[in-house]
């Protein structure tokens, strides 16, 4: 959906998406990472568990929402990547201690 | 970066980063009252300068000189010494001007003397048919991206809509060697007529050397279809297809991408919940707050600026953020403001800012069908409440929009009405025969972005706090 222009040239930051190793860029978003890494990012809602994926990449709309480094409901949009961290597609409502 | 304030009080506390809180945390810190500017973003910039301390796209001609201001305002605001937080999420603002932030999943509180809101503006919901499938996004989504992370659209895109962002985005996306099946204008027949008699304005303003040459340079590399009258997007779990109709013909193309765009409109979530005054723009057809010449709001002590004043752009953003502190200096520290630009001088540099937006908002003013849907189209998008259910719940006695929350949960889901809330009142307007203004909109309230109860329950309290809720 989305690629890489040539012109970056940030050092690539490694994360894990559902236990999957993805090469990120310092400085995305996890929502960017996700939708740059061809993986299917879709998470599910907690309504009627219809698929979706971010639609406003600034804070509003709240279709970003995932896992991150066991947190749940986080708006991936709004936070950095950082080497290592865990990313679960979140599948629904948060879920308790998560 | 994410630590707490470092003190309890402020003068001026700017609340956003974009080109109006930049110019407003500048220009207060310049004048020597202290000054914290509180951002939810990454880096400082808003969506207009979105990155514009980190952006991989470094060829300067790919985003526009319009784009390279940014650095400028950043630039001032790091000489002065107003301290800046970013990743900061202010939740909580009230009409004593205490303000709670969320910074790194803990909450800090400070209280301002003066408070100045530069939440900026989103993008006008844009409900159709199918626009909650994954590949939707928004413009304004894709922009972002492309300015943070040089990334293009690689599949098959479909650009849908109408104003200026739309073909910013179209000529940015093109530049950079992303991809671009085809835009549909949704713009209407009649707007170019309502808009001829704004026209002078606008030929002679900036903005229309700037758009004409924006629109030959995407027109020359992507097929353009004007008068676009529906639309709509379909897939099984994914989008596959935009179907949409002009010229009495329908037409259906394969998509991976689509990207919506149709204005934008103030981002009234904090200022609405501190109890400010907003009526309903009529030609904008949104929520504005009710403000004097300098900016300030209907509650003491807050003023906004930038688009979340009534949308202006970047470059009367700009000034607006200098006015607002300006006239913060004025009250706080007469004796600075001889230092900074006369307000008349100011004012000047509004109304030339302003010159052709009239036009703009005329010429782009959204077509009823693309703001007001039917049927099974969705309007909530968090509690997935369609058209039909909100005129069912008017059918049987939901007279506006805090009423059709205890029908329908509409604007109670995580995004507060940002995405639903216009479209409801709008919805309801039409169907109960009345105006936007008497239908009002949410009761919009503290925590305007949602918090953690631990979080909550962490907050420093005192024992009178905490007798005033235990019992015994």
């Amino acid at each position: 959906m989305f690629r890489r222009s040539e012109q970056d040239k940030r050092p690539q930051v490694q994360i894990f998406v559902d236990g999957v190793a993805v090469a990120a860029r310092q400085g995305d978003t996890v929502s960017a990472a996700l939708l740059a890494s061809g993986q299917d990012a879709r998470r599910s809602t907690a309504v009627s568990g219809a698929p979706r994926l971010p639609y406003c990449m600034m804070g509003v709309c709240f279709d970003c929402l995932v896992t991150i480094d066991g947190v749940g409901n986080r708006q991936g949009c709004l936070v950095p990547v950082a080497e290592g961290m865990q990313i679960e597609i979140q599948k629904g409502k948060r879920e308790i201690g998560k | 970066m994410t630590v707490a304030p470092k003190r309890d009080d402020y003068d001026v506390v700017v609340i956003g980063a974009g080109p109006a809180g930049l110019a407003a945390a500048a220009t207060s810190a310049e004048a020597g009252l202290s000054t914290l500017l509180l951002d939810e973003n990454i880096g400082p910039g808003g969506q207009v300068f979105r990155a514009i301390a980190s952006t991989p796209v470094t060829d300067r001609n790919q985003l526009g000189a319009d784009y390279w201001v940014g650095a400028d305002l950043v630039q001032s605001l790091c000489a002065s010494n107003a301290e800046v937080i970013q990743r900061a999420t202010v939740w909580s603002l009230d009409r004593n001007l205490d303000i709670a932030v969320s910074i790194g999943g803990a909450s800090a509180f400070v209280k301002a003397k003066r408070v100045i809101l530069a939440t900026g503006a989103l993008e006008r919901p844009f409900p159709i048919p199918g626009w909650t499938l994954p590949g939707v996004m928004t413009a304004g989504a894709a922009q972002t991206m492309l300015k943070s992370s040089a990334l293009v659209p690689d599949g098959r895109t479909v650009i849908a809509g109408q104003g200026p962002l739309l073909w910013l985005l179209a000529a940015q996306i093109l530049r950079l060697g992303g991809r671009i099946d085809r835009i549909l204008d949704t713009t209407e027949r009649g707007n170019y007529f309502a808009a001829l008699p704004h026209a002078f304005a606008f030929l002679t303003s900036p903005y229309f050397a700037k758009g004409l040459s924006m629109m030959r340079e995407v027109k020359a590399k992507v097929q353009v279809v004007s008068g676009v009258v529906e639309l709509s997007a379909s897939g099984d779990g994914q989008l596959a297809s935009v179907s949409y109709v002009a010229g009495g013909k329908r037409e259906t193309i394969a998509a991976d991408l689509l990207l919506l765009h149709q204005g934008v409109v103030p981002n009234v979530n904090l200022a609405m919940s501190a109890g400010i005054e907003h009526r309903w723009d009529d030609l904008q057809l949104c929520w504005s707050p009710v403000l004097d010449a300098s900016g300030n709001s209907s509650v003491a002590g807050i003023a906004i600026a930038g688009d979340g004043a009534g949308i202006g752009g970047a470059n009367a953003a700009v000034v607006r953020g200098r006015i607002a502190a300006r006239a913060a200096v004025e009250v706080l520290a007469p004796a600075s403001a001889a230092k900074l630009p006369a307000m008349a001088t100011l004012r000047a540099d509004l109304a030339k800012a302003e010159r052709g937006r009239l036009f703009l908002d005329t010429l782009f003013r959204p077509a009823p069908q693309f703001r007001i849907p039917k049927g099974d189209t969705i309007v909530c998008r968090c509690e997935e409440v369609t058209a039909k259910d909100v005129l069912d719940s008017v059918a049987i006695g939901a007279t506006g929009p805090n009423q059709l929350k205890a029908y329908r949960r509409t604007g109670m889901g995580p995004c507060q009405g940002r995405l639903c809330g216009l479209t409801v009142t709008e919805l309801m307007a039409q169907a109960r025969g009345k105006t936007p203004q008497e239908i009002g909109y949410y009761r919009l309230r503290a925590p305007v972005k949602p918090i953690t109860l631990a979080e909550l329950a962490a907050v420093p309290k005192s024992e009178a706090d905490v007798k005033a809720v235990v019992r015994g």
